[in-house]
């Protein structure tokens, strides 16, 4: 597989409940894709497994060529903390810090002395509009400036690959069309790379390519369709494409 | 359109081709204004006595007639702007049409393969319009056409949706 992030064959249950029965998906350099579907369907997970925060049951996930499932845990935190970049709906914000101290938060972890921190997420703070809030605690913000906060502090250490897991979930339209924009317009400012997982149609249609998933399988119809003339007809035409097969026939 | 040019005319006097122009580009999604409408709504306003006629440009061209709203066009237009526009039924739409006979005539599946095959094209037109509002410097009118679209092809969607998950619980029920 030729692009910056795969995943081949993931399977990963949760007790007798199993949330990816061996899903293949490629994602290009630069590439904003959507992973879209029902609650329940696996699209959390996959995320979760894309970014090494959690370890698949089979399968396997590869960055820039490498494969990196059987990474150790410290091996697997430091790539979270330099190239890939996690972005939740809400509650990652440390309560205690302003925003400045938590955009700075994953480079003082990665060892940048507390000037360049500061630095830096000044810089961000900056390029996400919102300069005016750098003393401000998550308290004392709206839930967009809290979303743009988290943002900023996702991309702080300038990752390659961006995870977003519902990032507007929790906010009312229009807020929630900001941070978007902002995410879409630095994403293609950086190149970076997003995996943007959303049950919204709205949001999806902020990616490049949508992948949608049922059942822990992908969906090529997007609606749950398997009858004849319906499998591998592929979403904007990418039949056979980055987007991979179903891999039906894995343990499930 | 007549309450458009009304709209337009608020800001001072305008000739026809400003106000086509105008048309054009506030409602970006809409077929252009065609002149000859514009004229021909222009001289129903005028005989209504919702604009006026206030000057004569003859300078290097033909001559263009500038209009300005008059006291009573404000108060149609004020009017116009305080009448609810009845809820669109929406139940005449060709979509609806084709999953119902799709379903009545040709069976579960052709209406499933209709179904996705629909949805690829909503959600292909959902991305364009997407791009278009996340255009650097996009104009406000644009922004809220591309919201308005969206919001409906979202609605459409979710339709879609629903109606597969109705016909599956259906199929459930009749084959126990």
């Amino acid at each position: 597989m030729n692009g910056i992030l795969y995943g081949r064959d993931m399977v990963k249950s949760y007790g007798r409940t199993v949330a990816l029965r061996g899903v293949t998906l490629e994602v290009g350099q630069g590439e904003i894709v959507a992973v879209t579907g029902p609650s329940g369907c696996g699209k959390s997970t996959l995320l979760l497994c894309l970014a090494g925060i959690l370890r698949l049951d089979a399968g396997e996930v590869g960055y820039c060529g490498e494969r990196i499932d059987n990474w150790s845990e410290t091996a697997r935190a430091k790539l979270r903390r330099g190239a890939f970049g996690v972005l939740f709906q809400f509650g990652q914000l440390v309560a205690e810090l302003s925003a400045a101290e938590n955009i700075a938060l994953p480079l003082l972890l990665s060892g940048v002395r507390r000037r360049a921190a500061r630095t830096a997420a000044m810089t961000w703070l900056d390029r996400l509009g919102i300069p005016h809030l750098a003393d401000t605690r998550p308290g004392e913000m709206s839930g967009g400036e809290q979303q743009r906060t988290a943002l900023a502090r996702a991309l702080v250490a300038e990752p390659r690959v961006l995870f977003a897991d519902e990032p507007t979930g929790a906010l009312d339209s229009l807020a929630g069309e900001q941070v978007l924009g902002e995410l879409v317009r630095v994403a293609r400012e950086q190149q970076t790379t997003v995996v943007l997982v959303t049950h919204d149609a709205r949001v999806a249609g902020y990616a490049d390519r949508e992948v949608a998933l049922r059942d822990g399988v992908l969906d090529p119809s997007g609606l749950g369709l398997t009858g004849p003339g319906v499998t591998g007809a592929g979403l904007d035409g990418t039949a056979g494409g980055a987007a991979g097969g179903a891999g039906a026939g894995v343990a499930g | 359109m007549s309450f458009l040019i009304l709209g337009l005319l608020c800001a001072g006097p305008r000739h026809g081709y400003d106000l086509k122009r105008a048309h054009d580009q506030r409602l970006p999604q809409a077929k252009p204004a065609a002149f000859g409408q514009v004229y021909a709504t222009l001289g129903r306003l005028e005989r209504d006595g919702l604009v006026a006629a206030t000057g004569h440009d003859r300078a290097g061209g033909p001559d263009r007639t500038a209009y300005s709203i008059t006291d009573r066009g404000r108060q149609a237009l004020d009017a116009w702007l305080d009448t609810v526009e009845p809820p669109a039924p929406h139940v005449t739409s060709a979509l609806l049409t084709k999953v119902t006979v799709a379903l009545l005539a040709a069976g579960e599946q052709r209406a499933r393969r209709y179904l996705a095959a629909q949805r690829q094209a909503h959600t292909a037109r959902l991305r364009e319009y997407t791009r278009l509002k996340t255009r650097p410097g996009i104009a406000f009118a644009d922004l809220i056409a591309a919201d308005y679209a969206i919001a409906h092809l979202d609605a459409d969607l979710r339709w879609l949706h629903t109606t597969l998950d109705r016909v599956a619980a259906l199929r459930q029920e009749v084959t126990g």
